[in-house]
């Protein structure tokens, strides 16, 4: 299982959030809806644990917008997640998470997670089995790191999601995790646009 | 003792007896605990769940309970590495205090994060440095800027930093023993003047003239003890703590990346703007190579 998230705030003001689902089998999405438009939530690892930190998320947003009346921002919920993943500090969720959305401002946030809490915004991220493979390819594509004299052009919302279908293509060809089906979701200000995209089946 | 009881701070043991009696733990994490709890001055920080049967023992190894079950190869393991390894330093000298870090995260031999904030401002004249594992040190030090901000509001008057060092202290305590790893440095000006205060989560709390912390501490002790006194003036104690750091990320395989640098004086602290360390390198080649160049010249110079 394997995911990654990328989040921009070029001229289009938009955000993706992609991730591959499925094992043994199964079409089992890790990525759900915040309860929110403006944010999703990824998990990868134990999908014991991943199912139970989306339903109590899911449980805290919403008493969240009864008590307080708005819906969480994207900073809010990564900083509540940190906190929920903190407090298993001696048992922990063996999930990495990763948080697209927008921000107040309506340009792209990526928070990425670690098991036990610690988090850091980010501009992308590659998460879960595969993520070791992937980062570096983000880095070079998206962060155009480690090269030399190249024009840093801004990414645009087909490049973004061509280039991240090339990546999950690339994973499921060389992690074993990853395969079966893609989920992306390209969050915008206009609201969540979902695809599914069909992987290597082996 | 009657200290205790009017800071209402108990030692309290994490291990629970066994067997367990029925405690309302927030399981489910909906935080309804802390919601009743922060009416009170001195209520739990932060609710965390300490699991409740033995195999879970390893992560608390600290009293020896008569209940303890006999079979001690049940070792649950954490299957994922966290965030570890650093390099952190802070100093005093006249022109007030010096913060600086690195900015990698590595979880085992993966660079989990090559962008990270070391150092972070607790209030305008405190600023607190990082080592240890990465989700310990951002959670505490939230825990930590909570309380100080309560204490102000509350007293209003604001926590001296050798408080704020014994606050924290105590607030780890009920931690000794287990697998949280927090090694903080505590770097302020306050009216007594600059001041450098290391709190571990051993125990430990320690004022000190330099204090680096962390895997390429020892690097960056030396480079510093080479080149500190107290009569340095601002940017000659900027480049110094630059270029501890530098040698330090060099020779750890744990340190790298950037170096993010605090200045903290009478006004308050001030960032300098994040240096990428591969550029510092290039310079420093550049420099050799021209040393090198020069005492070339002079050889020829002086032969012919």
């Amino acid at each position: 299982e394997m995911l990654s998230a990328q989040g921009f705030g070029g001229p289009g003001k938009m955000k993706e959030y992609h991730y591959a689902g499925a094992v043994e089998n199964r079409f089992s999405p890790y990525a759900f809806n915040g309860g929110t438009d403006t944010t999703v939530i990824g998990c990868s690892g134990f999908h014991g644990d991943c199912l139970t930190l989306t339903k109590i998320i899911d449980a805290r947003l919403k008493m969240y917008k009864h008590s307080n009346n708005k819906t969480m921002t994207s900073g809010a919920i990564a900083a509540m997640l940190s906190t929920i993943l903190y407090s298993r500090r001696f048992f922990p969720y063996y999930v990495y998470n990763i948080i697209g959305g927008l921000d107040e401002e309506g340009k792209g946030a990526v928070y990425s997670f670690d098991p036990v809490g610690s988090y850091q915004r980010d501009t992308y991220k590659a998460g879960g089995s595969a993520s070791a493979m992937l980062q570096p390819l983000l880095d070079n594509q998206i962060g155009f790191k480690n090269m030399e004299g190249v024009q840093h052009l801004p990414l645009t919302q087909e490049k973004a999601v061509q280039l991240v279908k090339d990546v999950f293509i690339s994973a499921a060809e060389r992690d074993v995790y990853t395969g079966d089906a893609l989920r992306v979701c390209v969050i915008t200000k206009d609201g969540i646009n979902e695809q599914t995209i069909p992987l290597r089946k082996d | 003792m009657a200290l205790e009881d009017i800071c209402c701070f108990k030692d309290k043991p994490t291990q629970q007896l066994f067997p367990f009696p029925a405690l309302e733990t927030d399981y489910h994490n909906l935080e309804l605990e802390r919601l009743k709890t922060s009416q009170t001055n001195w209520g739990d920080p932060q609710h965390i769940f300490i699991p409740p049967f033995p195999q879970a023992t390893p992560f608390i190894s600290r009293r020896t309970s008569r209940f303890r079950p006999p079979n001690h190869a049940l070792t649950v393991q954490r299957p994922f590495p966290l965030s570890h390894g650093t390099t952190t330093l802070g100093f005093i000298f006249q022109g007030g205090v010096i913060a600086a870090a690195d900015t990698r995260a590595s979880a085992g031999g993966l660079v989990a994060c090559p962008a990270v904030h070391k150092i972070t401002p607790i209030h305008s004249h405190l600023v607190v440095t990082s080592s240890g594992s990465g989700a310990d040190c951002m959670l505490w030090e939230r825990i930590l800027i909570r309380e100080i901000r309560l204490y102000e509001l509350r007293h209003k008057r604001r926590l001296s930093i050798r408080a704020s060092a014994k606050l924290l202290s105590f607030m780890l305590h009920p931690f000794k023993g287990t697998d949280v790893c927090v090694a903080l440095t505590l770097c302020g000006w306050e009216k007594e003047g600059p001041q450098v205060i290391y709190v571990c989560s051993d125990g430990a709390r320690l004022q000190g003239d330099i204090i680096s912390v962390g895997s390429g501490s020892p690097y960056a002790y030396g480079v510093l003890d080479g080149g500190l006194s107290w009569g340095l003036s601002k940017e000659e104690a900027i480049s110094l703590a630059r270029e501890a750091v530098f040698r330090a990320t060099h020779r750890d395989a744990y340190s790298g990346n950037n170096v993010d640098l605090f200045h903290i004086d009478a006004q308050g602290w001030i960032q300098r703007p994040r240096e990428d360390l591969k550029e510092e390198y290039y310079r420093e080649l550049e420099r050799r190579s021209k040393r090198r160049r020069e005492k070339k010249k002079r050889d020829t110079i002086e032969s012919s």
